[in-house]
């Protein structure tokens, strides 16, 4: 499988404010890739220099091999569903989803047919007339991702299009694109803030901050092999401590030695340890690793949160089984659940160049 | 409840008095004769080739004016949404200027202007030109009114446009439409509700101005609003004047109902 789309080194400023900092992205042929990060660090930015509304300072946009850069967004075969949804409020619903195809000048037929496909794959059948101002925010969602992929673009961009949606229609609008996906063939590239969505959704997550890419992979990579402490924190919870790394395998905690699996971070170096809250296995006192008092209790629906005092560290505890606060316990961690990073030689490299 | 309702009392006065007598006084007027019984003639009076001409060249002049304050406002339009937002206040700002000087000094400019041996032509001689001679002709009449009223056409507009969500320009452009098509598709039935504000904002007053005919026309071009003002002020019949001009209301409100009808969402109704 090639790229469909690679971004070479790109740099954009806004008002002298470097937004994007010689970003470059491969993008492989029929993926699901997320861009992911928190708000403000040039997701949008990312998604409409790839669109053509936005052009980089500097740096090239490859489509198929093809540089495009400098491309108007009319002449790119790729289709955006906005954030904002942008149905033209002045046609119907069918009139929406045919406008791209009326401009590529398709047949009366033709469109017809694409109108009635379009509508039945985002399950409104039978509303091509009704005015667009009549439908709920999930369904103007709908017509616009309905609205792009009649055009049989070769990407599709979406910039975080579930964001108004209610939790459930939310869940059920994920479940609806990535069956779209599955069926058309299309590569995607979507936007979020929420870790969640990009976890459940993605083949491919990019993390993003301050203009920087932090980390790219599998959703499970991602979340199991964070980088470093910003992905770490930013994808799901997690118990970030300060350790020394006394060898391979083997890492100082709280004052307690830990067997772990990584290797190659040297001997007696100070480094970061990421342990997921689920990843901490409560026992009796005495019992575990590490003897501690549980100080806050929240339940959570599918299991209890917990906060441990242990060796100086407040440690997040995710666990079904219930412990009172104030009650004795004790931690234990299994090794392969103990992931180790370097520490940032200073505050600002915490957001700086990774290679990916 | 009684407080609001007590609040909005200097309105309904207002209106009462600025509106709703003076307009009953004149269909008064137009409905009897000099003697004070009940007629129909000054109504129908509008049919006589007298009024019926000025009336049409009204129309015509009024249309040609029309159509070039739209012909210039929406290009204007389209321009300013394009432009950086700093700039935008202060072109508007300047095209208001002008509105804030007395309307029959602006026009009365306009005359010195254009006379024969105004500075217009002063300066085409100089440059060797020939002479403009517009002054006392319906070009000046239609120069002035556009220039007087080119801000109600401009401002309706502007408001309408600047207001347009650029997504839904930038979604046309996604679907692979050209800048002409954006226009054509999206920004100018869009502008409607301000295109048709500002139709009748320009339209109306071209359509019943008297003064603008009088100073740039040299009293050889008689709009209907001369006739009207004849018949009230020069001699005429009070009653004939307000015959016409009940006639005339009627006609612009019949104008102005089939005009909002075009704009399906009746956002930009005036009347
Ligand atoms: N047209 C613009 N002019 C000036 N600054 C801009 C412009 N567009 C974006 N920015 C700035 O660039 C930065 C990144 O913006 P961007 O919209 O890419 O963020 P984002 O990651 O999409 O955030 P969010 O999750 O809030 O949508 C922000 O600080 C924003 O203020
Ligand atoms: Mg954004």
């Amino acid at each position: 499988m090639g790229n469909i789309l690679e971004l070479v080194n790109i740099s954009k400023s806004f008002d002298g404010e470097l937004i994007l900092d010689e970003l470059n992205l491969d993008v492989k042929e029929n993926t699901f890739m997320t861009l992911l990060g928190p708000s403000g660090c040039g997701k949008t930015t990312t998604l409409r220099i790839i669109g053509g509304f936005t052009t980089p300072d500097e740096g090239r946009v490859l489509f198929e091999g093809r540089d495009i850069t400098n491309l108007p967004p009319n002449k790119r075969q790729l289709n955006t569903v906005f954030q904002k949804y942008a149905l033209f409020p002045h046609m119907s619903v069918g009139e929406n989803i045919a406008y791209g195809l009326k401009i590529s000048g398709k047949s009366k037929t033709y469109i017809d047919d694409k109108i009635k496909y379009a509508l039945k794959l985002v399950n409104m059948d039978g509303y091509a007339n009704r005015d667009v101002s009549q439908l709920s925010g999930g369904q103007q969602q709908r017509i616009a991702i309905a609205r792009a992929i009649v055009n049989e673009p070769k990407v599709l961009l979406l910039d975080e299009p579930l964001g108004a949606l209610d939790l459930k229609l939310r869940q059920d609008m994920q479940y609806e694109l990535i069956r779209l996906k599955n069926e058309l063939g299309i590569t995607f590239i979507y936007v979020t803030h929420d870790q969640e969505e990009a976890l459940t959704m993605s083949d491919t997550v990019v993390v993003m901050n301050q203009g920087y890419i932090q980390q790219m992979g599998t959703p499970e990579s991602i979340y199991n092999e964070p980088e470093n402490a910003f992905v770490a924190t930013f994808i799901g919870d997690s118990n970030i401590l300060s350790g020394l790394m006394l060898q391979d395998k083997l890492v100082r905690i709280c004052g307690v030695n830990f067997i772990c699996v990584d290797t190659g971070f040297g001997v007696n170096k100070p480094v970061d340890v990421v342990i997921r809250p689920e990843d901490v296995i409560l026992d009796e006192p005495g019992m575990g690793q590490l003897d501690g008092v549980v100080t806050h209790l929240i339940f959570k629906g599918v299991h209890y949160e917990m906060e441990v005092m242990a060796g100086d560290f407040e440690w997040l505890v995710q666990s079904t089984e219930m412990h009172a606060v104030g009650e004795a316990v004790s931690l234990r961690v299994v090794p392969d659940n103990i992931q180790i990073m370097n520490k940032p030689e200073s505050e600002d490299e915490e957001a700086v160049v990774i290679d990916v | 409840m009684f407080k609001r309702k007590s609040l909005s009392l200097p309105y309904i006065l207002f209106i009462l008095c600025g509106t709703v007598i003076p307009l009953l006084a004149i269909l008064y007027y137009a409905m009897v004769d000099k003697s004070g019984h009940f007629t129909l003639a000054n109504l129908a009076a509008i049919g006589d080739p007298l009024h019926l001409k000025p009336l049409l060249f009204s129309l015509l002049l009024a249309f040609i004016c029309t159509a070039i304050c739209l012909l210039l406002a929406f290009p204007l339009g389209l321009m300013l949404r394009r432009s950086g937002a700093g700039k935008k206040g202060f072109v508007i700002f300047l095209l208001i200027l002008p509105m804030w000087m007395n309307f029959l000094l602006r026009t009365i400019a306009w005359k010195i202007l254009l006379q024969k041996t105004g500075v217009i032509n002063a300066i085409l001689n100089a440059v060797g030109l020939k002479s403009l001679e517009i002054i006392n002709t319906p070009y000046a009449v239609v120069l002035g009114m556009v220039y007087d009223f080119l801000p109600f056409m401009i401002l309706p507009i502007y408001n309408v446009m600047i207001k347009i969500d650029n997504s839904l320009v930038e979604a046309a452009y996604d679907l692979g439409a050209s800048p002409f098509r954006v226009m054509k598709d999206v920004l100018l039935p869009l502008s409607m509700p301000g295109i048709i504000s500002g139709v009748t904002m320009t339209f109306v007053p071209s359509m019943t101005s008297f003064a603008i005919s009088e100073i740039l026309g040299g009293g050889n071009i008689s709009l209907i609003g001369n006739i009207i003002e004849g018949e009230f002020l020069r001699g005429g019949s009070r009653n004939v004047g307000s015959g016409i001009s009940m006639v005339m209301m009627v006609f612009i409100l019949i104008s102005m109902a089939l005009l909002n009808k075009v704009d399906k969402n009746g956002e930009g109704a005036v009347v």
